[in-house]
């Protein structure tokens, strides 16, 4: 069991420090001028973090005990060639869904 | 609300919308690992409220019901959610010419949702000044933040009824690939991807997660080296 005084220092304290983290450059820059090399840096904030956050899930999913898991492997491999092809977010999570889906059902 | 373009944000609501399909059973699966750890609905809702972040409440949930010390689990997730200050930098020249209380909505409002589909969006329309991207980046998340919440209830409350052959825990993973793959457009973005995925899976013994921060950072510089050696972002 979590202990209470733990479990709400945590929340407030979790939830004040996610909000600052989001508001730090939005809230304090605001329309001042960045310098060309840090917008360029910034071009890649996306296609470096989320593939980043999400490749250990991939490769060692912790509902699979940390180990290499076939159906969740090839959903991902899936998902991003739809992704790629298409360019469309929604074909791509339906046709990695529908991978997943048919190869658990196949594998367990 | 005569600052915030109208056509703008229902255009960002029909963009965001089709997001609840994936973010409802992630928030879901949120619930019911709350739950399992012993938290009521109402405190599983409380951390949906305050931290609006998958990841981070995973990450916070799961080490403290694993007994980490106060510090560890709370350092942990906010090192989860360091990727928030970056987007927070890569939005602040699309939004910061907003009022200031548009930035802070904005700002609790910023998700990998929200972010993705702004930074995706925002490059088709040269012409948009700020009461346009504000309007899109509301709407994106109008959808997906309420049945965040919802959802968060509904998992705590049917707590483990939902068997694990759902495979909900990997719902994440598909939407943020689904999300990025459209993006590879360039070899600049390839390359950051490429080397942002080598470092995180290389990075993982690093604590609180600080392999990830690592990792992205590296691959921001990577992606910015490849558009100066191939010249122009486009």
């Amino acid at each position: 069991m979590i202990d209470r005084t733990e479990l709400w220092t945590v929340v407030i304290l979790l939830g004040i420090g996610s909000f600052f983290l989001r508001f730090v450059f939005l809230g304090v820059i605001g329309d001042r001028a960045l310098p060309e090399w840090v917008l360029r840096h910034l071009r890649y904030t996306a296609v470096a973090v989320l593939p980043a956050l999400v490749a250990p899930l991939v490769l060692w999913p912790a509902a699979n005990g940390g180990e290499v898991e076939p159906a969740r492997l090839t959903a991902a491999i899936v998902t991003i060639a739809v992704g790629v092809l298409t360019k469309h977010t929604f074909a791509a999570i339906a046709a990695g869904a529908l991978t997943l889906a048919a190869m658990l059902t196949l594998l367990y | 609300m005569s600052t915030i373009s109208k056509s703008a944000f229902w255009l960002g609501l029909r963009d965001g919308a089709p997001f609840v399909l994936v973010v409802g059973p992630f928030a879901l699966l949120f619930g019911v690992v709350a739950a399992d750890a012993g938290l009521n609905a109402l405190e599983a809702t409380a951390v949906s409220l305050a931290v609006i972040a998958g990841a981070a409440q995973f990450t916070a949930i799961g080490l403290l019901a694993d007994h980490a010390p106060t510090f560890v689990a709370l350092a942990s997730a906010l090192a989860v959610n360091l990727r928030m200050a970056m987007y927070s930098a890569s939005l602040t020249p699309h939004l910061g010419a907003a009022p200031l209380w548009q930035r802070a909505l904005a700002a609790y409002l910023t998700v990998d949702q929200s972010y993705a589909l702004a930074m995706s969006t925002y490059p088709k329309h040269p012409d948009w000044e700020t009461p346009q991207k504000m309007g899109y980046f509301l709407g994106t998340v109008t959808a997906i933040c309420p049945f965040w919440y919802l959802l968060t209830i509904v998992g705590a409350l049917v707590g483990n009824q939902i068997p694990p052959e759902f495979a909900l825990d990997f719902a994440l993973p598909i939407t943020f690939l689904a999300m990025v793959a459209p993006m590879l457009k360039t070899r600049a973005h390839l390359a950051a991807a490429l080397v942002a995925i080598t470092l995180s899976l290389v990075l993982t013994w690093m604590p609180y997660n600080l392999g990830l921060m690592v990792a992205a950072i590296a691959g921001m510089m990577a992606g910015a080296r490849v558009e100066m050696m191939t010249g122009g972002a486009k």
